[in-house]
């Protein structure tokens, strides 16, 4: 019997093959015979043949009839064996066969071998693959090989230990002895992978946490002889100590830091110092400093050394390194809702990142300039938005798009701007918009009543320039359908108006009807238009037409409007008029209303955001409402009144007209609160058009000697009430009266009931944190009536 | 690929009394019959070259052979679809990317959320020094013929996810003590014509 090929001579043969099927030829032969072999328990070149099974199973080729053969392996003297043995369990076997469990004896042996590196092999597949019966039966091994002197055996006893008590946390008490002095250690090897186990026991155990934070010295120790260390060859990269090692004693600093005063004042000295010395012209550099910016966001630190962190992170996203500004853009999402403030800061820079080459970058400057918006920045921050909507990849669109959308019904600073808004995003990514948008936007539209001429004057002239983007044009039919009349009558007080007839309208809806770009979802939206405009229009004739030719249309959907429509001109011509009237304002649905805007707090009962259900309407006879859905249409549910819509009491509807406009009104202020030095006053403005909402704008003030910093100012109504809490203009209240904090609160009051507030202070002052709590019950009666 | 999602990894930790002693299980979150551990600092390294041939496979959690081969699968239709001068990090699933090109050979790891990217990179460069030295001058065919060294290596290197070993002069020597202890040395060292 000829001794099997060689595994390069192997290697090398398989690579000459020019097809996959030479290829699969040649692999096929040669596990034939390597099953021979393998049935005569040859063990000279037993181990020659799993090496080359290894190489095949790499190619992605099955070697499952080799995994016995590894345990043999394993359970030969020779270290040659043993070693390609344990690459097998460790590439063929997992914890999912059986096999495996054979391992175990095995391993326990080699645990105890006279060689190390044979222990090394054993420890090594354990920690990698180990099940949990396995470690259970193996961990008092383990435990015994982390109490030797033998540096090489300790590192790696350590690391199998974090895996034993991954798989059996259970264990992790066994291994507390042997943790007390690893930190002792001169070897980085022992030294970090005893960090690991440090760190897993932490982060499994609020117990262990609590019994390791006495390390905290020591750590911190370590950590500053590798800074001021000199130059160790064996241990540098780049001109840093053990970076590896630095990481990970800061990453256990966090967790031993966080939440605990003590311990995160004993370690603010030492990030300052690696956060100020760290050398950050290398990769290596700024992988430590990133590090040390993670931990003094998670900890107690002081603020000085928070505000180092996020002027870290700022500089980091000016660095040159794209993978550094992508960190940074990372963190800063991160930390976005905690420091908000401090984040805003850099809000320029991020913006700036929108426009960078690199596709990961764009995704999270995206992500956090949404995170960024608020009620000051909306108009410049939608500038930018907009303008990367235009210019990004087709796989930012849609989400851009959400959230722009998101952002403008938040944020919106008028009815126009919002609508203006709406429009550059359908007409720029008209197509990418998702599907829900569409009766999102005709809902804000229909509520938007004083905006009804502009809106179907922008609307059609979008259409007569592009009809290819469907949401666009499904929103464009729906309102010509709805506001023909203001189209054609040139009532446009926002912009020129423009000379519209009613002819020229019903051809551009026809136009639709007929184009090959449209649905079958938009050509039922510009049918149902048409039909509409039968009421609104004096050409009642070309309607009638158009709808009766579509009586025989292919499409079943619109066939069986057209014919519906044509028994409404036929049989039912005096309910046209009232079935076909104007939409009135509709419900906002609860999952995207302005209830995330709601902020209340404290102990009070928070308001709560209630859909109020329109009242019932009598229905007329049963065949018109078989006809009432025909006016569906979207998935917003219309309501059927027969009076003009008056003020709704959809909750919704009013913290849209929020954003409208203020003036003053004449009402007197008044002093909320004055305790301690630190004076609440409250002034007042009516929001118009909509009476039923007080403005009210607090002015903080300090007349002690000392800063009042953090300051942080909480209200919360009665439940019949609503309340709306805008940024606070800063949170440091300064000493002896020089500046006040002010903060806008919007308050609804739809029942008229007399307002009262609870409110909620806490601020720091000359060290301390102090925090009240107190009623205001003194507003004056023109604030609420 | 529009569907490279994030995932938020929900960690629900499970808390339970007992000898006085408050115990926290990591549960482990189940992703399309995936099986994900928590809390480890690397879940897999890859090798592969341009041409999408596997040269290296490193699994630091189980998984089925299916899900391996799926894993492979996305890593080199992401990594090797990337412009040139693209920053090394992307997102898939819950898991951060990170990879580097050396040669004709990418470096490809899977990092948990909270990792150090940037770290990441620094370990990938130095198993790249550590092949190097080995080897004298690595390059993709070192790797291909003598796959078993380079695990080997690998294995000086890390254990679990984790470094176990920072020195680079500590590796080399205990891959030369090793290898002394080969009984076949012929066949191992030799180096035969590629």
């Amino acid at each position: 019997m000829p001794a099997p090929i060689r595994l390069r001579e192997l290697i090398r043969t398989i690579r000459t093959a020019r097809t996959q099927a030479e290829e699969r030829e040649m692999i096929q032969k040669e596990c034939a015979a390597i099953r021979s072999s393998f049935r005569e328990e040859d063990n000279t070149y037993r181990c020659r043949n799993v090496a080359k099974l290894l190489y095949m199973h790499m190619l992605g080729y099955p070697a499952h009839f080799g995994q016995l053969e590894c345990l043999k392996l394993i359970a030969s003297q020779k270290f040659t064996d043993k070693r390609i043995g344990y690459l097998g369990a460790m590439l063929l076997l997992d914890e999912r066969q059986d096999v495996h469990l054979l391992m175990t004896n095995c391993i326990k042996n080699d645990l105890n071998h006279s060689t190390q590196y044979v222990q090394g092999l054993a420890l090594c597949t354990l920690g990698c693959m180990g099940s949990s019966e396995m470690c259970r039966d193996l961990a008092g091994e383990v435990e015994k090989l982390l109490k030797t002197s033998n540096s090489y055996l300790r590192k790696k006893a350590a690391l199998c230990a974090v895996h034993v008590i991954r798989k059996v946390p259970e264990l992790m008490e066994m291994f507390l002895p042997a943790t007390k002095n690893l930190l002792s250690e001169k070897n980085h090897g022992v030294l970090h992978t005893s960090v690991v186990l440090l760190t897993e026991m932490c982060e499994r155990s609020p117990d262990m946490l609590a019994h390791f934070r006495k390390l905290v010295p020591q750590l911190v120790r370590i950590l500053k002889n590798l800074i001021m260390s000199g130059y160790s060859p064996e241990h540098d990269v780049s001109g840093i100590s053990d970076p590896f090692l630095q990481v990970r004693i800061l990453r256990l600093l966090r967790i031993l830091g966080k939440g605990d005063d003590d311990s995160s004042e004993a370690m603010n000295d030492i990030l300052a110092q690696v956060a100020t010395n760290t050398e950050t012209s290398k990769n290596v550099g700024n992988a430590i400093l990133y590090e040390t910016v993670l931990t003094i966001m998670d900890i107690k630190s002081e603020s000085g050394l928070r505000v180092l962190a996020i002027n870290i992170l700022g500089r980091f996203l000016l660095n040159n390194d794209k993978n550094i500004r992508y960190v940074a853009l990372t963190s800063l999402l991160k930390t976005v809702q905690t420091d908000h403030n401090a984040v805003q800061r850099h809000r320029s820079t991020i913006v700036d990142c929108l426009k960078d080459l690199d596709v990961s970058i764009k995704r999270r400057a995206m992500e956090l300039s949404f995170a960024l918006v608020n009620g000051n920045n909306i108009r410049g921050m939608m500038k930018e938005l907009l303008y990367f909507l235009d210019s990004c990849d087709p796989e930012f669109k849609a989400d851009c798009a959400s959230g722009v959308f998101l952002a403008a019904e938040k944020y919106a600073p008028s009815k126009r701007w919002h609508i203006d808004t709406i429009m550059r995003v359908l007409t720029t990514a008209g197509s990418y918009v998702r599907d829900d948008s569409v009766p999102n936007l005709i809902q804000l539209i229909t509520n938007s009543v004083e905006m009804h001429a502009y809106t179907v004057q922008r609307l059609y002239k979008a259409l007569l320039d592009d009809i290819s983007q469907q949401p666009l044009v499904q929103v464009a039919s729906w309102c010509i359908g709805e506001y023909g009349d203001l189209l054609v009558s040139g009532q446009c007080e926002e912009e020129e108006p423009i000379q519209v007839t009613e002819d020229e309208v019903l051809d551009v809806l026809e136009g639709l009807l007929v184009s090959n770009l449209s649905t079958p979802v938009t050509r039922g939206y510009a049918l149902t238009a048409i039909m509409k405009l039968s009421t609104r229009f004096t050409s009642v004739n070309r309607i009638k037409k158009v709808v009766s030719i579509y009586g025989s249309s292919i499409d079943v959907e619109l066939q069986q409007r057209a014919v519906e429509y044509n028994a409404l001109f036929k049989k039912y011509d005096h309910m046209r008029p009232a079935l076909l009237e104007r939409m009135p304002i509709m419900e906002k649905t609860a999952s995207n209303g302005p209830t995330e805007i709601v902020q209340t707090n404290g102990e009070a009962e928070p308001s709560v955001v209630e859909a109020k259900h329109p009242p019932p309407v009598t229905q007329p006879t049963n065949q018109a409402n078989d006809l009432l859905d025909l006016l569906g249409g979207n998935d917003v549910v219309p309501v059927i009144q027969t009076t003009v819509p008056t003020k709704p009491a959809s909750a919704g509807g009013e913290l849209l007209d929020l954003l409208g406009d203020l003036s003053l009104s004449g009402i007197p202020p008044m002093t909320a609160y004055n305790k301690n030095g630190l004076k609440i006053d409250f002034t007042f403005e009516r929001a118009n058009p909509n009476p039923n909402i007080a403005v009210i704008t607090i002015h903080a003030s300090n007349s002690t000697e000392a800063d009042m910093t953090d300051f942080v100012f909480q209200a919360a109504v009665p439940k019949t009430f609503q309340l709306q809490l805008l940024s606070p203009s800063s949170n440091v209240v300064p000493t002896l009266n020089q500046g006040t904090v002010t903060q806008v609160i919007r308050v609804l009051n739809p029942q008229k009931q007399q307002l009262r507030m609870r409110i909620k202070l806490t601020y720091t002052h000359k060290g301390s944190a102090v925090q009240d709590l107190a009623e205001v019950n003194n507003f004056p009666p023109q604030s609420w009536q | 690929m529009n569907n490279v999602a994030t995932l938020e990894s929900a960690h629900d930790p499970a808390v339970s009394e007992s000898t006085g002693i408050l115990r926290l299980q990591g549960l482990i979150t189940g992703l399309q019959g995936f099986i994900w551990a928590a809390y480890k600092m690397m879940r897999f390294l890859l090798l592969f070259s341009r041409q999408g041939k596997l040269r290296l496979q490193k699994w630091f959690t189980p998984l089925t052979d299916r899900e391996k081969k799926k894993v492979i699968r996305d890593m080199m239709m992401l990594v090797l679809a990337r412009p040139p001068r693209s920053c090394n990090f992307l997102q898939w699933r819950d898991l951060k990317i990170v990879y580097k090109r050396y040669a004709s050979l990418y470096f490809c790891a899977g990092l948990e959320d909270k990792d150090n990217e940037l770290l990441a990179l620094e370990v990938l460069h130095r198993y790249v020094e550590l092949l190097d030295k080995y080897f004298g001058n690595v390059c993709e065919l070192d790797i291909i013929f003598n796959f078993e060294k380079a695990y080997f290596i690998l294995d000086e290197f890390l254990m679990g996810g984790e470094i176990l070993e920072t020195s680079k002069l500590a590796v080399g020597v205990s891959m030369e003590e090793a290898d002394t202890l080969q009984e076949t040395m012929e066949e191992y060292m030799s180096k035969p014509a590629y």
